[in-house]
């Protein structure tokens, strides 16, 4: 039988943050790549997140925060994933972030961040490189 | 039993998800597992729920989990996006509308892409309406890509088909067309503050009072209903219509043996058997590159299509069938 596994990927918006132009872009690009993409839409918190993707069996969460509280939603969810025993699917972000947060968040089980500038190509070819399908 | 199924039959959330993935994926070894879920399913009630892009469905599944949560039954969804013909990826976004659920424990919901399966649903939904229904849960809703007119598979899974329309979406020879307006069990007029409500209603009355399907002591006659999902409104009248069909069934087929009913299971065969032959033919030939091969001859104008046909399928057959 051929082997038919794809990529799936949760893009999600945490917290209090109602801009989701770059979320849906980036999704959109993410399908392009032939991605399946699960977008959870507005205002999730980390468990609700969490528990979807758990659900939805994804290979990786990409978070998107442009309105400050990245230090602790982005975190909070590699801790939530790992509580789970889910440590397996990969956390990355992106947004707003200021560039001192970066080393901290990485530090913290965030694999990536990609900040404003970070072309769509750029973005698919980590995900390429870095999320197999388990 | 395997340990992926005593975990399934737990209701382990994520052996549930990693499953459904590997039906999803076609991985061979899902079959075992399949086999030794089946005993433990029949026991969900399965409700289809198709309609148009846009009409709500979404919304209305939303409300629908609230209404049977509060009943405290617990509830399986799967909710079916379209594939991209282009990349092969999918955007699913019907979880968004039913994200206030996915902390509920009582509830599961899975989005699934087409991946270029026609019908309204994939390929695996059947067999991840099983694994829902191993797992326990009481009831399982099962969302449509919003489809046209043709893409009928939800019924042959559902025990209750509800077809959800908006006002105003074609005149009355719309409704007197064969396909998707004749499956319906119950039909949901969503949206139904906006104009054209009752023409609307009295085009679906008009079609269900003409419905062939009363023949054989079929006597449900599909109840038109109006609602507004969003703001819950019609939604507690719409189940309780679907409890009634649910009786109406246990009526008549003495305890919900509906999977059991000949017919359904002919038709479940046939589409068993016919992925297995595609999967294990199919698959066989494009491994060995002859499938590859009759494309290019065909490309190169060297062979009609059909002969290329008959060259492939034929020696398969009479090996298989030896």
């Amino acid at each position: 039988m051929v082997n038919k596994r794809r990529i799936r990927v949760m893009v999600a918006k945490p917290g209090l943050d109602g801009h989701d132009r770059g979320a849906r872009i980036i999704a959109r690009a993410y399908r392009d790549a032939g991605f399946e993409v699960v977008y959870s839409g507005l205002h999730q918190t980390p468990e609700e997140i969490v528990e979807a993707s758990i659900q939805e069996d994804v290979d990786m969460i990409g978070l998107s925060s442009l309105a400050g509280a990245h230090n602790y939603l982005f975190p909070r969810t590699v801790e939530l994933l790992r509580e789970k025993g889910a440590d397996d699917i990969i956390v990355c972000g992106g947004g707003i972030i200021p560039d001192e947060d970066i080393p901290v968040l990485k530090e913290k089980g965030i694999k990536e961040i990609f900040t404003p500038g970070t072309t769509l190509d750029n973005i698919v070819k980590w995900v390429k490189e870095n999320v197999k399908p388990r | 039993m395997s340990s992926v199924s005593e975990k399934v039959i737990a209701g382990d959330v994520r052996t549930v998800a990693r499953l459904i993935r590997d039906i999803d994926d076609g991985m061979p070894n899902v079959r075992e597992v399949l086999k030794e879920l089946y005993p433990a399913t029949g026991n969900a009630y399965v409700i289809g729920i198709t309609g148009a892009p846009g009409v709500g469905k979404s919304t209305l599944v939303d409300q629908m989990i609230s209404h049977l949560r509060e009943d405290n039954k617990t509830v399986g969804v799967l909710a079916v996006d379209p594939t991209s013909p282009f990349s092969g990826g999918a955007i699913l976004g019907d979880r968004i509308r039913m994200q206030r659920h996915s902390m509920d424990e009582g509830v599961f919901i899975r989005s699934m892409a087409t991946r270029g399966h026609f019908g309204g649903l994939t390929l695996s939904t059947r067999s991840a309406i099983d694994v829902l229904d191993a797992m326990g849960k009481d009831y399982i809703i099962v969302e449509t890509v919003g489809v046209g007119q043709d893409e009928v598979d939800v019924v042959k899974s559902a025990h209750t088909t509800v077809i959800v329309v908006i006002p105003g979406m074609g005149d009355d020879i719309q409704a007197i067309k064969a396909g998707i307006l004749e499956i319906g069990d119950i039909f949901l007029i969503n949206k139904a503050d906006r104009e054209g409500a009752d023409k609307t209603l009295s085009d679906l009355r008009l079609m269900t009072d003409m419905d062939q399907k009363k023949h054989e002591g079929d006597k449900w006659t599909p109840p038109i209903l109006k609602a507004q999902a969003v703001f819950d409104t019609g939604v507690a009248e719409f189940l309780e219509e679907i409890e009634k069909h649910r009786k109406y069934l246990l009526d008549i087929t003495e305890g919900l043996q509906f999977r059991k009913d000949k017919h359904r299971v002919q038709e479940e065969l046939r589409d068993m058997m016919k992925n297995r032959l595609i999967e294990e033919v199919l698959d066989g030939l494009t491994e060995t590159g002859e499938f590859e091969k009759a494309v290019d001859s065909i490309v190169e104008g060297k062979l009609d299509p059909y002969t290329a046909c008959d060259n492939i399928v034929l020696p398969a057959l009479a090996t298989n069938t030896r």
